[in-house]
């Protein structure tokens, strides 16, 4: 079990013919992943690798009956490449595009409302589902099927979780990038709701940092409506204020967003926080004995 | 990207925002003839990015041209601290000279992106010149809100409820709300973070005029203003950052001993707070990103050496697009090239992590390699205190 992406999902990959849509779209399909068609203006009628190019997604859902899209268009071209994701009636859109400026997302988010489309990201590292679907930028490798959902506001650090899981074995169910940007599609919330209802998704990791308040938000949820337990962390303790910490969203701005309050909201919700990042795995190992689902 | 309150006002005047008349000068002699152009009083005001000028000092009411050249001559070149400015402060080297006004009331106005909301709301307030962080921790009653719908942009109706509800004289109101239609459409145009009139004052005259202006840019929209990327003022950034800018690389100086080289955002900072929870203290945030090349990384190596700080240097890759082979490869270039001169800790993982490791260990460089996270830190940490 899983959520958002498995088996059945059939993927289309705008932006197919760059650098960085040839190179994930290959790693995705030799993961497993069935890569159905690729979106390039003026390039419909090609095709990459057998997989064939459209140049509108309406055409290449009516095509192939993709589900999903990934998208790897330059920032300037992301925005009306996800509205145009949408207005195909996809159910889900995955942006790894960094640099997506904040007011495109702005009128994205409202392009968005009332229709069924669920957009992850952008500048972020995608979703996987181990074993079954892959789609974005993670190493596929480092994942194993299992039950830990893991959601994160970092591309590495989730790798660096993941990681950790899996050479403890376990394993597990999805892990979804959320992406490191003011504004983005899906936030803590919704993903920490899917886990809640996976009957696959035994408990979850969810790694936060600075900026914003997402955090104090999932902390809320977690406390009102999560019984699986959660284990958390909070990356920036020591970044400074006002400095905008690679991601265009990890910024302590006027004193709020900072790491303290933070992990005051997931301990107050019940959270068990990694005491370091290298100790992600291991306290998920401890929490899970703890609660008898791991022997 | 920000920028200097005299930038942020031309700005505003293109957009039809009403600001007082004034003239940014770089020289004494350029002060006087602006201020003697402009007529007395005017307000001599340093520029630097950083706020709380007025209290330290950086604001100057002058009434003759003995006074404006004396005011010049005594904030060009001085460093001024303010509560912004940390205590090292910021060196004056440029002044804005502005027309005197009679100010009738001093109010608050902000826009911003509202990341709960995911969209830009408009902040006002009757407590001009303080801080609105203050005002919101200490009378969050006084800031009335309106969100704006990015399909319709600030409706009138919203501009209105914002001019009454800070009390204006009705005939006043039609000038506010002209002054925020335009600086609504300034800050969606112009790609703004940030938009902040403090104070927004109410002259005698019943005009409505913008006293300061603090603007700042999404860096990821400047891609579409080439014009604005050209104010940028480089010397109000840190040149190490300015110089790994140039490479795409995000670095940003700290206090610390522990150069931190890594890949992604947030991995970056949870190293920084490894470093720390291992007993040390990180002299720097480095996202050398996911696509980084040899190139790049040897950039990187350049500017952890530059800050003469760094007793040890940690590089913790978790290699995804960025595979390990590539940065090994750059890592021992840049460590030949640059004379290592202090203790290199690696600590990878991730995509071709065997041939990375196999191009360390075979460069015959003194490199400590880490078997996690935690335990580079930890070696990074015991290297930095070796004598």
């Amino acid at each position: 079990m899983s959520v958002l992406v498995d088996r059945s999902t059939r993927v289309v990959t705008q932006g197919i013919t760059g650098a960085t849509g040839q190179l994930h779209t290959r790693l995705c399909r030799e993961y497993g992943t069935q890569m159905v068609a690729g979106v390039t203006p003026g390039r419909g009628g090609t095709a990459f690798e057998g997989i064939p190019i459209f140049d509108t997604v309406d055409q290449a859902v009516r095509a192939t009956g993709a589900t999903a899209s990934v998208i790897y268009v330059p920032p300037a071209g992301a925005a009306d490449a996800i509205m145009e994701a949408a207005d195909a009636g996809l159910p889900l859109v995955v942006c790894i595009t960094e640099g997506v400026p904040v007011l495109d997302m702005v009128r994205v988010k409202r392009f968005l409302d009332g229709r069924l489309t669920r957009l992850i990201g952008p500048n972020c590292p995608g979703i996987i589902t181990p074993g079954e679907c892959k789609i974005g930028i993670m190493p596929g490798y480092i994942h194993k099927p299992g039950r830990v959902g893991v959601v994160s506001r970092s591309g590495t650090l989730t790798y660096e979780a993941v990681h950790q899981l899996t050479l403890l074995g376990i394993g597990q169910s999805t892990c979804i990038g959320i992406g490191g940007d003011p504004i983005i599609g899906t936030g803590f919330v919704d993903v920490l709701r899917l886990f809640r209802d996976d009957p696959g998704t035994a408990a979850v990791i969810m790694i936060g940092e600075i900026g914003g308040s997402a955090e104090e938000e999932a902390a809320a949820f977690i406390q009102a409506e999560m019984k699986k337990p959660v284990v958390g962390l909070i990356a920036g303790q020591t970044a400074p204020k006002g400095k905008r910490m690679g991601h265009a969203g990890a910024i302590i701005a006027g004193g709020k967003g900072t790491a303290a309050e933070k992990m005051a909201a997931f301990r107050q919700a019940g959270v068990t926080l990694a005491p370091s990042p290298a100790e992600l795995g291991a306290t998920m190992q401890a929490v899970l004995r703890k609660g008898g689902l791991l022997q | 990207m920000n920028i200097h309150e005299h930038q942020g006002k031309e700005l505003l005047r293109r957009y039809g925002v009403a600001v007082p008349d004034g003239q940014a000068c770089f020289t004494v002699d350029e002060a006087v003839a602006a201020a003697s152009r402009l007529g007395f009083p005017c307000v001599v005001k340093a520029q630097i990015h950083a706020g709380g000028r007025g209290k330290a000092g950086g604001v100057k009411l002058v009434r003759s041209v003995a006074e404006v050249r004396a005011a010049a001559e005594a904030l060009l070149g001085k460093t001024l601290v303010t509560v912004q400015t940390g205590p090292e402060g910021r060196v004056v080297r440029r002044l804005l000279v502005e027309q005197g006004c009679a100010i009738a009331r001093e109010l608050y106005l902000g826009m911003v992106v509202d990341r709960a909301s995911g969209r830009v709301t408009v902040m006002a307030s009757t407590e001009g010149g303080v801080e609105i962080e203050e005002v919101a921790a200490h009378a969050p009653e006084k800031i009335l809100r309106e969100t704006i719908d990015p399909a319709i942009g600030l409706a009138p109706y919203q501009a209105r409820r914002l001019a009454f509800g800070l009390g204006l004289a009705k005939e006043q109101v039609g000038k506010a709300v002209g002054f925020m239609a335009a600086l609504a459409r300034c800050f969606v145009e112009t790609d703004c973070s940030l938009a902040e009139i403090n104070p927004l004052v109410v002259l005698a005259s019943g005009d409505v005029l913008a006293l300061d202006a603090k603007i700042g840019f999404d860096d990821n929209g400047l891609f579409r203003h080439p014009d604005l990327r050209e104010l940028r003022d480089a010397t109000e950034e840190d040149p190490r950052e300015t110089e790994a800018a140039k490479h795409d690389l995000s670095y940003i100086a700290l206090d610390g001993n522990i150069g931190c080289m890594v890949n992604g955002a947030g991995l970056a900072m949870a190293t920084m707070d490894i470093v720390k929870g291992a007993g040390g203290l990180p002299a720097n945030f480095l996202d050398v990103g996911g696509g980084a090349s040899t190139e790049r990384v040897r950039a990187a190596f350049r500017i952890l050496l530059s800050d003469a700080n760094v007793r040890a240097i940690f590089i913790n890759i978790f290699g995804g697009i960025l595979r390990c082979d590539v940065l090994a490869e750059g890592v021992v270039q840049a460590a030949r090239d640059e004379a290592l001169r202090v203790p290199l800790v690696v600590r990878m993982e991730g995509t071709n992590v065997d041939q990375g490791k196999k191009i360390l260990a075979d460069s015959g460089l003194d490199i400590i390699t880490a078997s996690d996270m935690l335990d580079g830190a930890r070696k990074a940490v015991a290297a930095a205190r070796r004598p």
